[in-house]
């Protein structure tokens, strides 16, 4: 076994009552590597980063940590979701914590570790992100792209060998999209395995080593992001792109 | 008004104002256990226990409790089963109770967004730690208010108490009226017992519940 794959998917099916939305995917993520999944609504791009840390049922194929299998429903699935670290639209931090509890909940309770170590590591985190001074605060006194900046170092505190961000910019307005998306490409930059699924071209092509294009439940094309924004293969990727282009 | 007659019979109101408090809190009490039972059974779906809480629910909530009080005093004796007035009238406010607050909880614990479920599944919680950390103080801010709203309410129940022929507030009026016609005198007096022993439950509760929405919550 490879020592480098992170994240291997093979054959993954996934229905809902009569619809087929993921059907056959095989997908391999390897240490360090950041994969983009672009693809029109509904192509099934999120329910597959549903699916890699168990979030959904699957009805067919397979999904390994580091050749741990990852099921869903199961006991052991806790521990493994502790080396995947998730972010989701709608931010999902709690309400009633502050910031800074939000990001020590996980490493104090789940990873018990001490928590003088948590407290320092956390704020630096925070800092990192430019949320230093905010760390007493509630989420519902902060703006969006700062709460998905909170919610980011919260995932990002347990040292997870795998990020997965599921549209993060998609609830933000237009201004709060590059302070975010300006932590991931320097999460990026400094060696964090992730799987990102976005609408953000231009931002795909920035963070992207291989972009993905889903649809109708299958992958499409998959290749570097010089090559697909450029270049692509398939004349789906061609016309995918052409949407995200205006011409008089 | 007869101030006189007040002076002389303050001292029964005081008396059966504790049996009415007495009785209030432990069925109170009784039915907030078994309203956080019947909705943690029907917000996990647990099989059989979920159809038994929600069957219990409406049939509480659904009958006035002068005829649960009844059935309890009247109706199971000829069972076999005989309580005492004071388990009636405890039993009866928990059971009654006990549905009103199944509903308020439930309503909280329905309240927390499936993405906070699904984040803390991500960040490694198990469903304990979820239960405790995540779900709980969400809920119990929404459910506050509905929860005070009904400790108010079941207070003002226990006045139906004297059908089982309990010797609480109303019963106390009651007799005094049949006894010496002072009509005005017992009932002023009923009146200021109750207000004396609700309004500063409903005053603590209102502070509560500023409280809470100043911290946020």
């Amino acid at each position: 076994m490879n020592e480098d794959i992170v994240i291997e998917v093979k054959g993954l099916k996934k229905v809902f009552g009569e619809n087929v939305i993921i059907n056959g995917i095989d997908l391999t993520v390897r240490k360090g590597e950041t994969v983009v999944l672009i693809g029109p609504s509904g192509c099934g791009k999120s329910t597959l980063l549903r699916c890699l840390n168990g979030l959904e049922p699957i009805q067919g194929g397979s999904v390994f940590l580091h050749g741990e299998p990852v099921e869903y429903g199961k006991r052991s699935l806790n521990k493994i979701r502790q080396k995947i670290g998730m972010v989701f639209q709608d931010y999902g931090l709690f309400p009633h914590m502050t910031v800074l509890d939000n990001v020590m909940l996980a490493p104090l309770k789940v990873q018990k570790r001490p928590k003088d170590e948590v407290k320092t590591e956390a704020m630096a985190l925070l800092e990192r992100v430019g949320l230093g001074d905010k760390a007493k605060s509630y989420p519902s006194q902060l703006s969006g792209g700062q709460q998905q900046r909170a919610a980011i170092v919260r995932s990002l505190v347990v040292n997870p060998d795998i990020m997965l961000l599921d549209e993060i910019t998609a609830a933000l307005d237009p201004e709060m999209v590059h302070e975010v998306l300006n932590v991931v490409l320097d999460l990026a930059k400094n060696g964090s395995t992730m799987i990102i699924v976005t609408h953000e071209m231009a931002f795909a092509e920035a963070v992207a080593d291989r972009v993905i294009l889903m649809d109708g439940g299958v992958i499409v094309e998959e290749n570097p992001p010089q090559k697909f924004f450029h270049d692509a293969d398939t004349e789906r990727a061609k016309k995918f792109l052409s949407t995200f282009s205006y011409s008089k | 008004m007869d101030r006189s007659f007040i002076n002389k019979y303050y001292p029964l109101y005081i008396e059966s104002a504790v049996l009415t408090v007495t009785i209030g809190c432990m069925g109170i009490i009784l039915s907030v256990i078994i309203g956080m039972l019947c909705a943690l059974c029907r917000y996990y779906k647990i099989p059989i226990l979920n159809a038994i809480a929600a069957a219990y629910t409406e049939l509480s909530r659904n009958t006035p409790l002068i005829v649960q009080l009844f059935f309890l005093f009247f109706g199971l004796p000829k069972a076999g089963i005989v309580l005492s007035p004071e388990v009636c009238g405890t039993v009866g406010l928990a059971f009654l109770g006990g549905g009103y607050m199944s509903e308020s909880f439930l309503s909280g614990l329905v309240s927390v967004k499936k993405t906070h479920l699904e984040a803390a599944a991500s960040l490694g919680l198990n469903e304990l730690q979820t239960m405790t950390n995540v779900v709980f103080p969400q809920a119990a801010s929404v459910s506050a208010p509905a929860v005070c709203a009904n400790v108010i309410f079941l207070l003002k129940e226990t006045s139906v108490f004297s059908a089982v022929s309990l010797a609480d507030l109303m019963y106390t009026a009651k007799d005094l009226i049949g006894m010496y016609y002072s009509t005005t005198e017992a009932l002023t007096m009923l009146v200021i017992a109750y207000l004396i022993m609700i309004l500063p439950v409903s005053i603590v509760f209102t502070l509560l519940e500023r409280r809470m929405h100043r911290a946020g919550i």
